[in-house]
């Protein structure tokens, strides 16, 4: 059992997650595109490339390593049967990323979140809840474009985040932030197939080792 | 830090020593603590309260005391229904109250405690269904399907236009249905929603009918809705009744105020009306009740061709001759045609006539009458 957990630490890509992306697919699925300069977040101006005629240019060099790092880290976490919970606040997208969540068999929210969710959740939901291990946020902000009140909450219950953030977006509080545009239909749904292929390789590696060490 | 004290002491907060295990074990801690903290939050006890093993022991002790009644009334303990139970019940436990729910009832634990929903996860603490972190996963998970029938029906109207077939416009009868009410969904649900949630919730499955959908999603909206029994009730008008002497015979029944009155009306009359066994001149000697009882017959100019035979009992003069009048109306509808029946009842001759003596009230002399008022 301790090997099962600590053989994928050991190696650095142990789910080969490089090889579900390539530069030319996320610049065709549009994710280097951001919004105008005028939306510009202070924290997000590492993560701009460029700016053309008044629109940011996300560098794709550096969200080829983000997204490698968080793709590893939401593998290792499916490894380890944690509770993944994808958060989405955008209307077009909502159906998509429930789809998503129900076909890896995680857990959606994209609807209104109530305020005491994962602060109060022994008395919302009953004593013995299990708070998901990891969120992965595919829009960071919310209907009013503010923060969603997740980010901060995950925070304060000392859960990891994943997130896409655009150049509107505040990147402080998510631990593994993907820069990239979470407005265009094909750049979603790369994330979502993303997501989805990386969760179902990690599960099946778990099964397929336990079965390994039961065999033995 | 005589100051802090003072400070915390006039907010009105409890001071509560808390010792650190520490290499100074000596030293106290004063910590500010509030009555919220200690106050227990009872109403947000969790979803599940009652629990399935007390079910079962209801469920036990209900079948139980079913045939211990059965036995107490003397009946059959394996053949005895709920009916007879509500029976033998309002037998042995008589009781005056208005409310039929406050009176003392018998029925099956699965009828007497709400359907509860049962934990929603499993032994490693994951969650059965996939939006339960939202909150009201059943109603999120509705709209999920509705939505997702929503865009088969717009790909199904896109590979029409595509085909270049023309678009079916099918009028679906919306007169005859009605949509669930909140009610009836939260029921179906188990789940508490909010008007904005139901109302959002009717909009989509709107949408979803203005669009042509296949037969899923018929079956999917025939769900959500419910037939409308029809306003009007169709009043069964009954034939004519033939006596040993071959002559056409109907009967009807009327009420007005306390009186209650049946009546036979026959054919190939003459005219005559008889009361209790008396003649309507020397029974209502005053005109206006004769020309009540004759109504019926000059609205249908079937004066002279009719004969009548009535019973009557309760209420004053006026009230009986009312009486008689709505059942010689009644009994006529199966002599005459339907346009006829529709004149009477649009003459009033087929209503009931609602008014009764309104009660009297304390601190009045009468139903309105208020007592002399007296300056001083």
């Amino acid at each position: 059992d301790d090997s099962l957990l600590s053989e994928p630490l050991s190696h650095p890509d142990f789910f080969n997650v490089k090889e579900l992306f390539s530069l030319k697919e996320l610049f065709d699925a549009r994710v280097h595109l951001g919004h105008k300069k005028g939306c510009r977040h202070r924290f997000m101006e590492p993560y701009i490339f460029g700016c053309r005629l008044d629109q940011d240019i996300i560098d794709l060099d550096q969200t080829m390593q983000h997204l490698q790092l968080a793709l590893n880290f939401t593998a290792h976490i499916a490894y380890r049967k944690g509770i993944i919970l994808f958060i989405s606040r955008k209307r077009q997208f909502c159906h998509l990323v429930e789809r998503t969540a129900r076909e890896c068999g995680e857990y959606a929210h994209t609807r209104y979140w109530q305020g005491g969710l994962l602060t109060n959740a022994h008395i919302q939901f009953g004593p013995g809840v299990r708070l998901p291990d990891l969120i992965i946020f595919l829009s960071s902000l919310n209907n009013v474009f503010e923060p969603h009140v997740a980010i901060r909450d995950a925070a304060k219950m000392n859960i990891p985040t994943v997130g896409v953030v655009d150049t509107n977006c505040n990147p402080c509080l998510i631990t593994y932030p993907i820069p990239g545009n979470d407005d265009s239909p094909t750049a979603m749904e790369l994330y979502c197939k993303l997501f989805r292929m990386t969760i179902i390789r990690a599960k099946d590696k778990r099964r397929q080792s336990e079965i390994f060490n039961e065999l033995q | 830090m005589a100051v802090a004290v003072g400070r915390a002491l006039r907010l009105g907060g409890r001071w509560s020593a808390v010792a650190p295990a520490g290499p100074r074990p000596q030293t106290l801690r004063l910590i500010y603590t509030t009555t919220a903290v200690r106050r227990k939050n009872v109403g947000a006890s969790g979803p599940e309260k009652y629990t399935e093993a007390f079910i079962k022991k209801q469920i036990e002790e209900f079948n139980l005391g079913k045939r211990h009644l059965a036995n107490m009334m003397g009946e059959d303990p394996e053949t005895f229904t709920q009916e007879d139970i509500d029976r033998a019940i309002a037998y042995l436990f008589p009781s005056g109250l208005f409310d039929k729910q406050a009176r003392p009832m018998m029925k099956h634990p699965t009828e007497v405690f709400p359907e509860q929903r049962k934990i929603q996860w499993g032994e490693d603490g994951r969650p059965f269904h996939f939006l339960f972190y939202t909150g009201k996963q059943s109603y999120y998970s509705l709209m999920h399907e509705t939505y997702e029938k929503l865009l088969n029906a717009q790909k199904y109207q896109d590979q029409l236009t595509a085909q270049d077939l023309p678009p079916q416009k099918e009028k679906k009868n919306l007169a005859g249905s009605r949509w669930l009410t909140k009610i009836e969904l939260e029921e179906m649900l188990l789940e508490k929603l909010s008007d904005l949630d139901y109302s959002r919730f009717i909009q989509l499955l709107q949408k979803l009918l203005t669009l042509p959908c296949g037969d899923i999603e018929e079956k999917y909206i025939q769900k959500f809705s419910k037939e409308v029994p029809a306003q009007l009730k169709k009043v069964v008008i009954e034939p004519l009744k033939y006596d040993e002497r071959g002559v056409a015979f109907s009967t009807g029944e009327g009420t007005r105020k306390t009186a209650r009155a049946t009546v036979v009306v026959y054919d190939n009359g003459t005219g005559k009306i008889t009361v209790n066994g008396i003649d309507i001149l020397h029974y209502f000697p005053v005109l206006q009740d004769r020309e009540q009882l004759l109504f019926p017959f000059q609205f249908l100019d079937r004066i002279g061709k009719h004969d009548m035979v009535c019973t009557v009992s309760g209420g004053g003069r006026s009230a009986q001759a009312g009486a008689i009048r709505l059942a010689c109306a009644k009994a006529l509808r199966s002599f005459v045609t339907e346009q006829e029946v529709e004149f009477m009842r649009q003459a009033g001759l087929l209503t009931v006539d609602p008014r009764v003596k309104e009660r009297k009230k304390p601190g009045q002399e009468g139903a309105r009458r208020k007592f002399t008022w007296k300056k001083r």
